[in-house]
């Protein structure tokens, strides 16, 4: 197992009412995406546990671009990973974004 | 006197020595290595028939059981080397030398083999290309070859899986070599005559029906969001513009996904009827839920796939069949077809370098071609016209006057940027150059060759190399679908932008794609029990895909 952590600056607030949500599932090439909307608004964490060691500088580069393509404001990501592809990972990060952007609770 | 006819007299006298085991053509199943000892002469070349699919299993185990005193050093001339069996013939000596095309379950053992001097390696050839060579320079002296069943006389019914057999027939029998075939029953009458039984000189009944290997069924649980956003941009950004209608499609889930999207996604877009109408192409069990939409009017196949004898049977308006209803196929007519009557190939590869070669070869494991190269490659021989292929042929030489300008076939790589194990797909050097080196090889095992390569699909976007003016271009739109892996995160961004604006690289965005929307909702079928149910029960499945 490894731990990452990434803190980013973002320029917008991240759309929607909702406070959390979950995407995807703990499994072997899959992982699993908890997002909260508990950080000041331009301000955004990803905190990742990982069953996959020595990919750091690809996570980096994974979270970097999401960061600039979807401007995550005031939102903290916990990610446990069973190993998924980077592409799995933008993906799922980009469902929280649209889950948590949805009105309610 | 000169004699003329000195082949002729030695195949005679190989068929005398055999007769003596047989009752007519038949040999009963315990004589059939003394028959073999009989006909089979020290260092002959042999083509024991080992094809993509069905298997001369009985007739292996008995070639390897000979003596070594009678048979040895023999040269191995077959398609498919698939069976334990077909590796066991080298390490005991049986068989000496080696050409093949493909060695899929194979390709771990044969590589230690080759490393440890086991083998004397001819080439690992194309399948049209050993086929060509079997009536040039590699004619058998013997075929041991299967069927289903056999009449008195000789008469052969190969059933769906016919394949190589009519091929390695034509080269041996017409040149002076002798045929044994394996076959699960003897009948008074076979279903139909797929080999002549002058063209057989003996008949073995084996105790068991020989081996099939379900090679071309994809079970669509297994496909993920990944193949499937990859299947719509291939669609989206392939398919449509150049108004793909002929083709062949890889045997990855990638692939399955796009058979799988064609009633959703395809029909939504408007394609039907414009898109996939012909295919070379087994009965992929993925295409049923196209098939039974209407999108498809005529598929011709290299082999059959287990469990879809049912279904081909009831939908001969689509496949090709015998008068006794079942599928006829036939690799190198339908290798034929792909490489010249085809405007696309599209399949998934494991490694592809800066200039767009691609490798099945990994330094432990050496798989082979299977159908990927004649299907992937651009027939210089093609003179007849298409929308797909002229348009592709603009788009590589806008500036030669039209008369005089060849097309081109489209030659497409889709994958994941990271395979199995998160195995980069894109490297700087393809292992397989790493293999030729060790082994002191002339070529080194390249799939298809880069300059063959048009369009290169992964979740980033499409690349369009036939827009690439420079090798430089090339290789950054290479990098620039790249995702993750090193070779992408080492691309020129620059560049790659000026590439993306010029249409060369298109991202989901540029073509009205979203992500998001990659669901495997979209798939027509998602289980093989929906197969079945789209096949209206006809589909039946192999055990190890059924879980209900």
């Amino acid at each position: 197992m490894e731990d990452l952590s990434f803190r980013h600056q973002v320029r917008a607030r991240a759309g929607g009412a909702r406070q959390s949500a979950i995407v995807g599932v703990v499994a072997s090439g899959n992982l699993e995406v908890l997002v909260e909307r508990v950080l000041p608004d331009v301000e955004c964490s990803v905190d990742i546990k990982t069953a996959a060691v020595g990919f750091g500088e690809v996570w980096r580069a994974v979270i970097g671009d999401f960061v600039e393509r979807h401007s995550p404001g005031g939102l903290r990501f916990s990610i446990n990973d069973g190993g998924a592809r980077p592409d799995t990972v933008s993906l799922r990060l980009a469902q929280a974004v649209r889950l948590i952007a949805e009105e309610g609770r | 006197m000169t004699s003329w006819q000195n082949n002729r007299a030695a195949r005679d006298a190989r068929i005398a020595a055999g007769s003596d085991l047989a009752r007519g053509k038949i040999v009963e199943a315990q004589d059939v290595t003394r028959l073999l000892e009989a006909v089979i002469r020290p260092g002959d070349r042999v083509c024991l028939e080992g094809d993509n699919q069905k298997q001369a299993d009985l007739l292996s185990r008995a070639l390897l059981a000979v003596d070594l005193s009678r048979v040895n050093d023999l040269h191995m001339v077959q398609s498919g080397v698939v069976l334990p069996e077909h590796l066991d013939l080298f390490d005991r000596g049986v068989a000496k030398r080696l050409d093949y095309a493909y060695s899929g379950p194979q390709s771990a053992r044969i590589a230690r083999m080759l490393f440890g001097g086991k083998i004397e390696l001819g080439a690992v050839h194309t399948y049209l290309e050993l086929f060509a060579r079997y009536f040039i320079d590699l004619t058998p002296h013997v075929a041991l070859i299967a069927a289903v069943s056999a009449d008195r006389a000789g008469n052969l019914y190969t059933g769906p899986n016919t394949e190589d057999t009519p091929t390695v027939v034509e080269a041996t029998a017409f040149k002076d070599g002798v045929v044994i075939a394996q076959v699960n029953e003897i009948v008074e009458t076979v279903p139909r005559v797929d080999i002549p039984a002058d063209r057989v000189h003996f008949i073995v009944r084996a105790d068991k029906p020989f081996f099939v290997e379900p090679l071309f069924t994809r079970d669509p649980a297994a496909i993920t969001e990944g193949q499937i956003l990859t299947a719509m941009l291939a669609i989206k950004g392939i398919y449509a513009p150049y108004g793909v209608q002929r083709l062949n499609h890889g045997i990855g889930f990638s692939t399955a996904a796009i058979e799988l999207l064609l009633p959703t996604f395809g029909e939504r877009l408007g394609l039907k009827g414009r898109i996939a109408t012909h295919f070379a192409l087994n009965p992929h069990p993925a295409l049923i839920p196209a098939i039974e939409s209407g999108w498809v009017q005529q598929i011709h196949s290299f082999g059959s796939e287990v469990g879809m004898d049912d279904y081909i049977r009831a939908r001969s308006d689509v496949y090709f069949t015998g008068p006794d209803g079942s599928l006829r196929s036939n690799r190198a007519f339908c290798q034929t077809a792909g490489l010249y009557a085809c405007d696309m190939f599209i399949g998934s590869t494991l490694q592809i370098d800066l200039q767009g070669n691609s490798s099945t070869v990994t330094t432990s494991r050496i798989a082979g071609f299977g159908g990927a190269p004649n299907m992937g490659a651009d027939a210089r021989g093609r003179r007849h016209p298409s929308e797909p292929w002229l348009k592709a042929g603009v788009e590589a030489d806008p500036d030669s006057p039209a008369p005089l300008r060849r097309g081109r076939k489209l030659v497409v790589q889709i994958g994941e940027t990271f395979g199995d194990k998160n195995v980069p797909l894109f490297v700087e050097k393809l292992d397989a150059i790493e293999l030729a080196e060790k082994l002191k090889l002339d070529l080194a095992p390249v799939m298809i060759y880069g300059d063959d390569v048009t369009h290169i699909v992964t979740e980033e976007g499409v690349a369009n190399l036939l827009l690439c003016r420079t090798a430089d271009e090339r290789e950054q739109a290479i990098r620039g679908v790249a995702g993750y892996t090193d070779v992408g995160r080492r691309r020129d961004r620059g560049m790659v932008a000026r590439l993306r604006e010029r249409g060369v690289i298109r991202r989901p965005e540029d073509l009205g794609i979203n992500p998001l929307d990659a669901d495997r909702s979209l798939l027509a079928a998602r289980s093989i029990k929906d197969l079945v149910h789209w096949s209206g029960g006809l589909y039946a499945p192999p055990s190890k895909f059924r879980n209900w």
